[in-house]
């Protein structure tokens, strides 16, 4: 993956929403990832702290990340379940046409700022 | 203080992905993002696309290569437009690139525009160009079992292009296991076996492309 382009992406957003909303700098930066998007977790922290110091916001802050578990629909029988990364079959009629709802997410959820006063 | 932004990390290359598709569709073209590994037979199976289609609709490719210009030369010199990118060491091409590469294109005299991704079967998943479809071409000779060990590519294509079935006879390629793993992480794909080479089963696939252009030029 490109997980370091991803996170000069991620620095840039935060970096410009910590500007407008006028604050000092960035104490914690929250994403979420979904297992399929096969994003490394560890990729993206190892990015984080190559360039997070480059950050004239960001540098020191806190890099939080919440992983997102896939969960499928069969489009056979209905039923929804959770599955890892490669076997998305239905577990109970064993249908391959299923439909993805949640875990290729690929999210910047939230930074916590600190203000100047 | 928390800001909440729920903003996809992606967001900058989609937004100009859908200026890109805005525009498209405006024009009336239709844009097939093609990607596979190094090798695959992507400049062979446009060159066969473009033999099979050209009487019908006016072509032209965008070029994706880390280096060089060999194969937009490759289609100047069957006398339609290309446009090269040099990606300069990027492994994919993003929404951006193909948006100055369109600036360079004679959009209201063209049908189809075919992108040539960078070779690679990782990066380019993930990066939307503003394209009708993607499609993915796998080689016999790289092994049934690549659905397996990439299958993000797999999940994301439109239809699966299945190149080289003049080289199966000397492969231990099973074709059966490769269509029932393409389905397994796809189910709406359809696999076209062909050869870029000997034109074998090509029709299939030019014939479903050339429906879903229609559909778009009209």
């Amino acid at each position: 993956m490109h997980e370091m382009s991803l996170m000069t992406s991620v620095l840039e957003t935060a970096d410009e929403t910590a500007r407008k909303s006028g604050a000092k700098s960035i104490t914690r930066i929250s994403l979420t990832v979904g297992v399929m998007s096969d994003v490394l977790s560890d990729a993206l922290e190892f990015a984080f702290e190559v360039l997070s110091p480059e950050s004239p916001y960001a540098d020191g802050a806190e890099l939080v990340i919440t992983q997102v578990t896939p969960r499928s629909r069969c489009q056979v029988c209905g039923l929804e379940f959770d599955h890892d990364r490669f076997h998305r079959s239905c577990p109970s009629c064993q249908a391959l046409a299923t439909e993805l709802l949640a875990g290729r997410e690929l999210f910047i959820e939230s930074i916590e700022v600190e203000n100047g006063d | 203080m928390e800001i909440k932004l729920s903003e996809p990390i992606l967001e900058y290359n989609d937004r100009l992905a859908e200026e890109n598709r805005a525009l498209l569709a405006e024009k009336k073209v239709y844009m097939l993002d093609l990607m596979a590994s190094p090798g695959a037979g992507k400049t062979s199976t446009i060159l066969a696309t473009i033999d099979a289609l050209r009487e019908q609709f006016s072509i032209a490719v965008i070029e994706g290569d880390i280096a060089s210009d060999v194969d937009a030369q490759k289609i100047k010199a069957i006398g339609l437009p290309a446009v090269q990118i040099n990606t300069g060491g990027g492994c994919h091409l993003e929404a951006a690139m193909i948006a100055r590469a369109l600036e360079a294109l004679d959009l209201d005299g063209l049908d189809l525009i075919i992108v040539e991704n960078v070779g690679n079967l990782v990066c380019p998943t993930d990066f939307d160009l503003g394209e009708n479809a993607k499609v993915m071409i796998l080689s016999v000779p790289e092994g049934d079992d690549k659905t397996l060990k990439y299958p993000g590519i797999f999940e994301v294509s439109q239809a699966v292009v299945l190149n080289k079935i003049d080289t199966l006879p000397v492969f231990n390629f099973d074709c059966r296991r490769f269509e029932d793993s393409v389905q397994a992480l796809n189910h709406r794909a359809p696999i076209f076996p062909i050869s870029a080479l000997t034109k074998e089963g090509l029709d299939s696939w030019t014939s479903w492309l050339a429906k879903e252009v229609s559909g778009v030029v009209g």
